[in-house]
C-alpha cells in the first residue's frame, strides 16, 4: 500500500480524533468545575441535630449531623470514574442502555456515547485537579475578600478562580496530553478515528507502517498541545 | 457615642477558652493599642470584631447599632447575613501578612471593592485611590503587581485598600510582624500619620515604643482577659500588675 494512501486515510481519521479531543475538552473542562463544587459541597441537612456544640451528643447523632449527601455522591462517582478503566467505561456507556433497557441504539449513538464517556471521565479528573487548586489557596485571600464585603460568588469568581486557574494549569496540561493519546481508546467502539483506521489498515495489509505513522501524528499533535499550553502558562505569569 | 462596643465577649475553640469575658469599647478618633504575649487572644479579639470569627456569647455594636447580642440562652445571636454585610462597611482590617490580591495591580487591589461592593463609579474610585496612594508615597506603584513591591510597600497598599472603603474604624492585626525593622518604621510612620488625622484605630502590636507614642489607650491582654488598661504613660510608665511588669521587662533590653 503506497505511503501517500496511508497518509490520506489517516489524515481523515485524524480529523475525527481532533473532533473527540475538542468536544471532550469543551465539555469536560467546565463540567469538571461543577463536579468539583459538588465534591466540595458542605451541605449537611441534619447539621442542626448536633446543636450549637454546647451539649455533648452521641456518636450516631454526630455522624448524622456531619452527613454530607452531595459531597458523598460526587465522591462515589469520582472514585468509580478514576478507579475503573476508561475503556470499560466507554463500553458501559455505549452498550449499557441496550443491556439495561433494551434501548434501540441509533447509528449516531456510538459517537455520542464515546463523547459522553470521555467527558464524564475527564470531568472527574479535572474536578480533582480544580479541588487541589482551590484547597491550596491561602485562607487569607478569602478573609481579605470577606472583610472588604465581597459576596461569596464574587469572592469565588473574582479572587479565587483566576488564581486557581494559574495554579492548576500544569496539571491540566498533563491531562490534556493524556487525552490526546486516550482518544485512541475509541477503537473499542469501532469508531473510525485515526488509531482505529491505522489498526485496520495494519491488519489488512500486514504492515506496521500505518501504526508508526499514527504514532508520529500523536507525537506532533502533543507537541502542538504542549506549545499552546506553555503559551497559556506564560500568559498567566504576569503575577506571582 | 462609642464607635465600637464589644461587651462580655466569650470565645472558645473546642476546649480552649480564648476570650474570657472581654469588653472593648472605642471612642471616635481614639487610637487603642492592644499588647500582650502570643496566644493571649489579641488577634482573636480583632477577628471577632471584624466577624471573621463568631463569638460564643457577648455583644458587638458599631455606632450604637447591634450586630450581635445574647439571646435568652446566653449565646450570641447575630443579625442576618444581609445586615451583617452593611456592618462590614463600618470597618477595615489590615492583616499581618497583607493578603493583597496577587493577580490584581495595586490600583485594582484598591479600587475593586469600592467599585464592585460599594457600587461607586470607576472614575471616582480611581481618583480617590490615586490620591490615597500618593499620600502613602506609592503613586508610581499603581500599575505594579504586589510581588513587585517590598513588604513595607505591600503593607502600605493594604492600608490604602482598607482606607478606600471609607471605614469609620480601622483594625490592624500585627501590621509590622512580617517586616524587618526598616520596613516596620516605614509602615508605622503611615499609621502615625493616620492617627494625626484622627482616624479611629485599634492596633494589635508588639512595637511597644510605637504603642507608647501613638496610642491614646493601651490594653494589655493575657490568657484571654484584659490584665491592665489605661493611658500609655501609666501602662508603660507605672504598670500596676505583676504580669504586665514581667511582660514589659522583656522589651527593656
Amino acid at each position: 500500500m503506497p505511503f501517500d494512501v496511508i497518509l490520506r486515510q489517516l489524515t481523515v481519521g485524524f480529523g475525527k480524533t481532533l473532533l473527540i479531543f475538542g468536544l471532550t475538552l469543551a465539555f469536560s473542562l467546565p463540567l469538571g468545575l461543577v463536579v468539583c463544587l459538588g465534591r466540595m459541597s458542605k451541605w449537611a441537612p441534619f447539621r442542626a441535630l448536633a446543636g450549637d456544640g454546647s451539649k455533648p451528643c452521641s456518636g450516631l447523632v454526630r455522624a448524622l449531623a456531619t452527613f454530607r449527601p452531595i459531597q458523598l455522591i460526587f465522591k462515589f462517582f469520582i472514585s468509580i470514574l478514576r478507579g475503573t478503566p476508561l475503556m470499560l467505561q466507554l463500553l458501559v456507556v455505549c452498550y449499557g442502555p441496550y443491556y439495561l433497557f433494551h434501548a434501540k441504539l441509533s447509528a449516531t449513538w456510538t459517537f455520542t456515547a464515546l463523547i459522553i464517556g470521555f467527558v464524564i471521565n475527564y470531568a472527574a479528573y479535572f474536578a480533582e485537579i480544580y479541588r487541589g487548586g482551590i484547597e491550596s489557596m491561602p485562607v487569607g485571600q478569602y478573609e481579605a475578600a470577606e472583610v472588604l464585603g465581597y459576596t461569596k460568588v464574587q469572592t469565588f469568581f473574582k479572587i479565587i478562580l483566576p488564581q486557581v486557574i494559574k495554579r492548576v494549569l500544569p496539571s491540566v496540561t498533563n491531562e490534556v496530553i493524556t487525552l490526546v493519546k486516550d482518544t485512541s481508546l475509541a477503537f473499542v467502539l469501532a469508531y473510525a478515528e485515526m488509531f482505529t483506521l491505522a489498526k485496520q489498515i495494519a491488519a489488512a495489509k500486514t504492515t506496521f507502517a500505518p501504526l508508526f505513522v499514527a504514532g508520529v501524528f500523536y507525537f506532533v499533535f502533543n507537541a502542538v498541545v504542549a506549545y499552546v499550553m506553555e503559551f497559556f502558562e506564560k500568559k498567566m505569569s504576569y503575577y506571582r | 457615642m462609642k464607635l465600637l462596643e464589644m461587651n462580655h465577649i466569650q470565645k472558645s475553640f473546642g476546649e480552649l477558652d480564648v476570650l474570657k469575658n472581654i469588653s472593648l469599647s472605642v471612642e471616635e478618633s481614639e487610637v487603642v493599642a492592644i499588647i500582650g504575649p502570643s496566644g493571649s487572644g489579641k488577634s482573636t479579639l480583632l477577628r471577632c470584631a471584624t466577624f471573621l470569627e463568631t463569638i460564643d456569647s457577648g455583644s458587638i455594636a458599631y455606632d450604637g447599632r447591634v450586630a450581635a447580642q445574647n439571646d435568652e440562652t446566653e449565646r450570641a445571636k447575630y443579625v442576618s447575613a444581609g445586615e451583617l454585610k452593611r456592618f462590614r462597611s463600618c470597618f477595615g482590617l489590615v492583616f499581618q501578612n497583607f493578603n493583597l490580591f496577587p493577580h490584581y495591580t495595586v490600583l485594582k487591589n484598591v479600587t475593586d471593592a469600592p467599585i464592585s461592593v460599594q457600587k461607586r463609579s470607576r472614575v471616582e474610585a480611581e481618583a480617590e485611590a490615586r490620591a490615597l496612594l500618593a499620600k502613602m508615597g506609592l503613586s508610581d506603584k499603581a500599575d505594579c503587581y504586589p510581588y513587585q513591591l517590598s513588604g513595607g510597600q505591600q503593607q502600605r497598599v493594604s492600608i490604602v485598600r482598607a482606607l478606600a472603603m471609607n471605614p469609620q474604624i480601622l483594625f490592624f492585626d500585627e501590621p509590622t510582624s512580617a517586616l524587618d525593622p526598616e520596613l516596620t518604621q516605614e509602615v508605622l510612620k503611615v499609621i502615625r500619620g493616620l492617627a494625626e488625622e484622627h482616624m479611629t484605630m485599634v492596633i494589635v502590636t508588639h512595637e511597644m515604643a510605637f504603642a507608647n507614642a501613638v496610642a491614646d489607650r493601651v490594653i494589655f491582654m493575657d490568657g484571654g482577659v484584659v490584665v491592665e488598661e489605661g493611658p500609655p504613660s501609666e501602662v508603660f510608665g507605672n504598670p500596676q500588675c505583676e504580669r504586665t511588669k514581667r511582660f514589659l521587662e522583656q522589651y527593656q533590653n
